[in-house]
């Protein structure tokens, strides 16, 4: 485990690094754009996966919490000029607090049940932001970047650099929670809750703190959206792909383990970026079905749980 | 008073309008447990499959409707075989898999609509389309009038059905327990597989409904998934009446609503009484408790 753990924070300081070094070199600005995007999926696949992963708690808000992080910024933005670092705290704070209301809402619901009322939730908070004339409204808001800080010489590499940042903090997270008590508590409530709570699992602090953490990284995760596209407006912000992509690409990588959703969303998020530019989103969307319905009939388990079934395959050859 | 009092009219006709195109979900999430969110995106593609035939044949709206009603009990029935052999059979959240599948389905449908028709709103024509019945100062347009009737029929047909017929019989039955039914020798999955057949084939008429009613869209189902869900969990799972009066409430909420507020609140009522019936009353108004 020791090992594992200098290994882990060793790789990502050198993907850090690495991007670091990609604002440096590449004047090119496509690939920041482009990247910036699978970085963003990966935050969001791996936010999920701590409540839907872990728990089970399929949480189809995903773009909720993705568009209320968008309109934390705008609205930070345009009455008080935040700067970028604000705009990210301060969506991750407002995340948390609707990851709470959220985790109450798993108090009297499971299942399917859970899955709708977040669908709902996202709907009545877009139809909220699409009435509220500060931030634009339905029509959408345009947003000027400011001045970019050394050592950047470009606004989206900087994005970009910030993204990866969140990147690595979401992982580190998840692969926390993972390995530690919350981790296997949560795995324990997944399988049978009732049974969880019986042998002193506390379970309703657990889906709170899981519910608190992905919220938070979420609305995290949306906040540089903003400036990103330097537009925002409710419609494109709540939008159902996202909650839809971001669960194919945690169910696409598997849930079972911190990697899974990362492998997903870079698989998926790199498949989109190429199939937006080289063919048309409408194409992207049905790859997006097609993908989701082939896995979940075909691969539970996902990308990790082939992987794993081929190991054990070939060790039990060795045997 | 006179805006308010039309409000409810036109609401009620809506409403009705609204429990046609549940009843579908009403048997498939309300009486099978089937989380089948891709019940709007197999409604839309009905609708536009009755364009197709009004479009390039002149067929009646309401007869292509019918026409396509066999045709979409076949699709239901391979769905639900699709479904069962990959998630009910294999047991262990079967819920939560299957509602990703069906909105897997669900943008597939989508996109194929906008590869096929393009982004385009589309209307049908009929003779009573765009007509309007005056009585005193009010003015009801014929449409809703058709849709009310058509829905009324429906919902006493499929009412009658389950609780008149053998095979009606049977599908609650199954809802209620499927072991008991596997003990009397009777095949639980053959039957589910007819109910999900039905539920579809209604989409047919519901379908045609929602085109005669207002113009459709690629993306009108997502709106249709809370007005649909808000209707069957509000009539408490698998209640037929319960879905009438259910959508007459939605119905009656969301033109009040409309008038008084404006048309950009509309969105939020279905998803904002659904989520405030699963957390006060997840059972639903005329629910069978679990």
């Amino acid at each position: 485990m020791k090992r594992n753990g200098s290994f882990f924070w060793i790789g990502a300081t050198v993907f850090l690094a690495a991007a670091l070094l990609m604002t440096q070199i590449i004047g090119n600005q496509y690939p920041f754009f482009a990247c910036y995007v699978i970085l963003q999926f990966i935050v969001l696949a791996v936010a999920w996966s701590i409540l839907g992963g872990y728990a089970g708690y399929v949480n189809f808000g995903t773009s909720a919490f993705f568009g209320v992080g968008v309109y934390t910024a705008v609205f930070l933005f345009k009455a008080f000029g935040a700067p970028l670092a604000a705009q990210i705290a301060a969506a991750a704070a407002v995340g948390a607090l609707m990851g709470f209301a959220l985790g109450l809402l798993t108090l009297r619901m499971q299942g399917i049940f859970f899955s709708i009322a977040t669908i709902a939730l996202t709907i009545v908070i877009e139809t909220s932001i699409t009435n509220w004339r500060y931030v634009g409204g339905a029509a959408g808001i345009q947003m000027q970047r400011p001045v970019v800080t050394e050592p950047f010489n470009n606004y989206v590499q900087m994005l970009f650099f910030v993204q990866a940042l969140l990147v690595v903090l979401a992982v580190a997270i998840s692969r926390y929670i993972q390995n530690s008590w919350i981790g296997r508590g949560l795995q324990a409530l997944k399988d049978d809750e009732l049974a969880a709570e019986c042998t002193g699992v506390p379970t309703l602090r657990l889906k709170l703190l899981a519910c608190v953490i992905s919220g938070a990284l979420m609305c995290a995760a949306g906040a540089p959206a903003a400036m990103y596209l330097q537009y925002a407006d409710p419609s494109s912000a709540f939008n159902l792909n996202y909650s839809v992509s971001v669960l194919a690409m945690s169910l696409i990588g598997g849930t079972a383990h911190w990697a899974g959703p990362v492998v997903g969303a870079i698989l998926l998020g790199t498949t989109q970026q190429l199939l937006t530019v080289t063919i048309s989103s409408e194409v992207n969307v049905l790859v997006l079905g097609v993908m989701l319905v082939l896995f979940v009939v075909a691969a539970p388990e996902g990308v990790i749980g082939l992987i794993r079934r081929v190991r054990r395959n070939r060790n039990e050859g060795k045997a | 008073m006179d805006l308010l009092r039309d409000a409810v009219l036109i609401g009620v006709l809506l409403g009705c309008f609204y429990a046609a195109v549940s009843l579908g979900l009403s048997i498939s999430f309300g009486l099978l447990d089937v989380p089948h969110v891709a019940h709007p995106a197999f409604l839309v593609l009905a609708s536009y499959t009755v364009f197709f035939l009004n479009e390039n044949y002149g067929i009646d709206p309401l007869l292509a409707g019918l026409l396509v009603t066999p045709l979409f009990f076949l699709l239901g029935l391979a769905v639900y075989r699709l479904y069962y052999e990959t998630f009910e059979k294999r047991g262990s959240d079967a819920g939560v898999r299957g509602i990703a599948f069906f909105f897997g389905v669900a943008f597939i449908i989508e996109v194929l609509i906008i590869l096929h028709f393009g982004v385009d709103q589309r209307s049908v024509t009929a003779t009573y389309v765009g007509k309007a019945w005056r009585i005193g100062d009010m003015r009801i347009p014929f449409r809703l009038v058709v849709a009310f009737v058509v829905a009324a029929a429906l919902t006493i047909l499929l009412t009658l059905y389950l609780s008149r017929t053998f095979m009606g019989r049977a599908i609650r039955a199954v809802a209620q327990d499927q072991e008991a039914l596997r003990l009397m020798g009777a095949n639980p999955i053959r039957i589910k597989q007819w109910a999900f057949g039905i539920a579809t084939g209604v989409l047919g008429i519901a379908g045609a409904l929602l085109i005669i009613v207002a113009p459709v869209e690629p993306t009108l189902d997502r709106t249709y998934i809370g007005r649909t869900f808000c209707v069957v969990v509000m009539a408490g799972l698998g209640s037929m009446t319960g879905t009438l009066v259910a959508a007459i409430i939605l119905g009656v909420a969301e033109t009040i609503v409309l008038t008084l507020f404006g048309a950009s609140w509309a969105p939020a009522i279905s998803f904002g009484m659904l989520l405030g019936v699963l957390a006060v009353r997840p059972q639903g108004l005329f629910g069978r408790l679990s």
